[in-house]
């Protein structure tokens, strides 16, 4: 686009060191040293830890997904995101038990059971995501920009609320449906059925969702409205009905991700959305915000930074600092590159 | 056409739009049938609705004889039903309104402070306000003033400067934590004292008197938000929110794991089990001789004095010294208001680029404003610290720093006035009012045969997210706001999208 164009005329320069910059690479490279030295300690748990990592990263790709696609077109982080995707653990557990009378040892009907709570959970969501678009960010439109999110935060403890009115305080639980046996087991290496199905789960969602904002009429009209609300509308795109169209399919992702985490992890409670929402926003932001395949990169990034210091051997700091590490990527990523590794340079970034 | 601005659209103006009598009589006799229902629900709730009905009639009547001799009879009409206690309060309020309004401004003030100073005196023998019930105690009355401090300091960030700030209860805790590290037993290999009071001389650990540490606390809490501030003011609007919310997420988590820091065994903040006792604060013999006994040497072992018939409990000294702290901070962010920072601020957070271009300096003004309001939150964690003699990390979630913010945006964002309302209501709500509201609600509501159950203060993070969306959605600025915020609320800082250009279209008509 318009930075490439300008790209190719200028002559090319070294780019400039900076500090930040360097000190960035050694802490980057005294990482990459400390995962090698696991690697060496310990192979086959290295191996083992990644690829759990892989897979948490594919729950957090698909709430990133939803915080990226709202953010591209209304520039809004939309905090009650991550409610919305606790709400969808609570959604797949109640609609496959009380609905469809899932239970553990099922056989073979449980897989169009789960399809099912899939299809339903991710309607709900989608539906539940538009009408708070509708309700508290729209007549917000003109207001300055903090005034939606201030909202969104309300918003959020609200819908944390309703879940503790509905389900209790207390972990409720999933039937512990996906099979505990191994897909594959050698050289000390285990890799569950149960991982690979959330994977299994996962990769068909994003592609539908690649598909449908990149080829689709609808798709094209988000892409036009995220760029220049006025000229989409010169355009004849509604533009309201297109954000509308976004925070369903937001909320839809979210719902995806809802079940994936109910069936995987078979324990949900009210005020886990809000914390697993803030690290899938950092793993957002460390993509780059607004642009989709950096949103799937950075959750996958993240996912593995997660499993990699809570599971590895040798000197990791451990689950007690997983918050602090994530945070601390957060504001790093923000302060020194807030384009994110994919995105392009925005005005915000200053 | 969103729900919200129904009412703004068709119900509001056409109710305002109405003959002053017609308001008059639907306004009244609304409030009647409303009174008269409540009566079934509750007898103090019905005359409550009675009450203000009779108060809003008696604002409307011609100044003289008519307005005094309503408000007489209404005083009258309390005492002789014996609500004493609510006979005086109206007769104070009257008094006040009665101040012609150039003065009425400084004497309302004024009136404040008083009753609020004597509070602990008259707090038994008070009304049971409806609803509500009774009014809160002294020791709520501290959590209240400590809570304001900080929505006060927060309103310097948000209010004035415009900088959203979801971390402020990162400055709380990192006062709390100074307050706690420097009077208690915690570096128990050192060995320093310094104007403590009520503790022996070979006490071990830091010891220092709490005066100091209060404003030492400030410092190092402003000096924290600066290093937050100096990499991350850059950043603008949204951008900064998340990063303040970073670092209200890692102090926290820091002050949760930090007994055993990086694994080193130094113990920093003693972990989940807090730090505690704290020593008492006090003015020591010295001091208190010197000033008669009207200074207490130790708080905690206060005080064989007796006002107006009222027995001078420690808690009333924390509840004191916590109001002359709160006017120390209501008079600082009252001189910024307008002085040149205080302005730069306001031009920052109207327009950023406009004000840069002007000659603000960005950075400088947006620390200032991180630091001075990071003060008064340190302040304010000092004091509560020292207060409950104790700091535990769970203290510091991410819920306190929206309890404030909530604080802030429901009395009015940029006004002092609104902020000191909301704050001393939404604390005293979260201390004493969401309990009694509950049981009210419990014991007094039903359908036919069914009660309700509900644990009210379970909800209470609910609550406040309601109330911010719906103050945001209504009255953005606030319930007493400042007017210049107030336009900018009302009339937006965007230019009007052209998608819209319909919808404002048929606001205009």
């Amino acid at each position: 686009m318009a930075a490439d164009a300008s790209a190719s005329t200028l002559p090319s320069r070294l780019p400039r060191l900076s500090i930040a910059g360097v000190i960035g690479s050694i802490v980057l490279l005294l990482a990459v040293l400390l995962l090698i030295k696991n690697f060496t300690v310990a192979p086959s748990r290295f191996v083992e830890v990644t690829l759990i990592g892989v897979t948490t990263g594919c729950v957090y790709a698909l709430v990133a997904l939803g915080y990226t696609l709202v953010y591209g077109i209304l520039e809004l982080i939309n905090f009650a995101h991550g409610d919305v995707f606790m709400l969808g653990g609570m959604f797949t557990i109640t609609y496959a038990t009380h609905l469809f009378g899932l239970h553990e040892g099922q056989g073979a009907v449980t897989v169009p059971i789960i399809f099912a709570t899939l299809l339903i959970t991710m309607l709900t969501c989608g539906l539940l995501n538009a009408s708070i678009e509708f309700i508290a960010y729209r007549p917000l439109r003109h207001a300055p920009r903090l005034a939606p999110l201030i909202t969104a935060i309300g918003v959020s403890f609200i819908l944390q609320n309703v879940a503790l009115a509905w389900k209790g305080s207390n972990f409720i639980t999933a039937p512990d449906v996906l099979p505990h046996s191994d897909l594959f087991n050698a050289w000390g290496i285990n890799y569950g059925w149960s991982k690979f199905i959330v994977v299994g789960i996962t990769i068909p969602v994003l592609l539908v969702l690649l598909w449908l904002v990149q080829r689709t009429r609808q798709g094209k009209a988000m892409r036009a409205t995220a760029q220049d609300k006025d000229a989409a509308a010169i355009m004849g795109i509604n533009v309201n009905r297109t954000i509308s169209f976004t925070f369903l399919i937001a909320g839809g992702l979210a719902g995806a991700a809802g079940l994936c985490y109910a069936l995987y992890v078979t324990t949900v409670r009210f005020d886990q959305g809000f914390q697993l929402g803030l690290i899938a926003f950092t793993a957002a932001v460390l993509g780059g915000i607004g642009n989709l395949p950096g949103a799937v990169l950075g959750a996958i990034l993240i996912g593995l930074i997660q499993s990699w210091n809570e599971g590895l051997p040798w000197h990791m700091p451990g689950s007690d600092w997983t918050q602090s590490i994530v945070f601390s990527i957060l504001i790093l990523i923000l302060v020194f590159r807030p384009e994110g590794l994919l995105g392009e340079r925005t005005p915000e970034g200053g | 056409m969103a729900a919200a601005d129904v009412w703004k659209q068709y119900g509001l103006p056409r109710f305002r739009a109405l003959p002053d009598e017609r308001r008059w009589t639907i306004g009244t006799s609304a409030a009647v049938v409303l009174a008269i229902l409540l009566f079934f629900i509750d007898h103090a709730l019905g005359y409550a609705v009675l009450t203000i009905t009779a108060l809003w009639w008696i604002r409307h009547l011609p100044p003289l004889p008519w307005r005094l001799v309503a408000e007489v009879v209404l005083v009258a009409v309390f005492l002789v039903t014996g609500v004493s206690s609510l006979a005086i309060a109206l007769a104070i309020a009257f008094a006040v309104f009665w101040v012609p309004q150039p003065y009425r401004t400084r004497v309302l003030p004024v009136v404040a402070v008083a009753l609020a100073i004597l509070y602990p005196m008259f707090q038994t023998k008070m009304f049971t306000v409806p609803v509500f019930g009774v009014w809160p105690d002294v020791a709520t009355g501290v959590v209240m003033l400590v809570f304001i401090m900080m929505a006060v300091g927060l309103n310097i960030v948000v209010g004035y400067a415009g900088l959203l700030d979801l971390g402020y209860v990162a400055f709380y805790a990192m006062g709390a934590y100074t307050s706690a590290w420097f009077t208690s037993l915690q570096f128990s290999k050192r060995h320093f004292h310094f104007g403590a009071v009520g503790i022996t001389p070979d006490l071990p650990g830091i010891h220092i008197s709490v005066w100091i540490l209060l404003a030492l606390a400030g410092i190092i809490t402003a000096v924290t938000g600066i290093l937050i501030g100096l990499p991350t003011l850059r950043l603008r609007g949204d951008y900064l929110a998340i990063v303040t919310l970073g670092f209200g997420e890692i102090l926290p988590q820091i002050a949760r794991n930090g007994d055993n820091l990086f694994g080193t065994g130094f113990n920093l903040t003693n972990g989940p089990n807090g730090i505690t006792p704290l020593d008492s604060p006090g003015f020591g013999n010295g001091i208190s001789n010197l000033t008669g006994g009207f200074l207490p040497a130790n708080y905690l072992q206060c005080c064989n004095a007796k006002v107006l018939g009222h027995q001078i409990v420690s808690t009333d000294v924390f509840y004191w010294t916590a109001i002359v702290l709160l006017l120390i901070t209501v008079f600082c962010s009252l001189r910024l208001q307008y002085s040149r920072l205080g302005r730069a601020w306001i031009a920052i957070r109207e327009d950023e680029t406009a004000a840069a271009a002007m000659g603000v300096p960005l950075m400088r003004t947006k620390t200032w404003a991180y630091a001075s309001g990071a003060f008064f939150g340190g302040v304010a964690g000092a004091y509560y610290a020292s207060f409950r003699s104790a700091t535990f990390p769970g203290d510091f979630f991410f819920n306190i720093s929206v309890f404030i913010l909530c604080m802030v945006i429901l009395g009015g964002m940029g006004n002092v006035w609104g902020v000191i309302v909301g704050a001393g209501f939404l604390a005293y709500l979260d201390r004493e009012g969401l309990a009694n509201t509950g049981a009210w609600i419990n014991s007094n509501v039903h359908v036919g045969s069914w009660h309700p159950n509900i644990d009210v203060p379970l909800y209470s993070s609910g609550i406040y997210g309601l109330i911010i969306l719906v103050v945001m959605l209504f009255r953005p600025e606030g319930l007493i706001p400042s007017r210049r915020r107030a336009a900018e609320l009302h009339e937006g800082v965007h230019d009007e999208y052209l998608y819209d250009v319909q919808h404002a279209g048929a606001e205009a008509t």
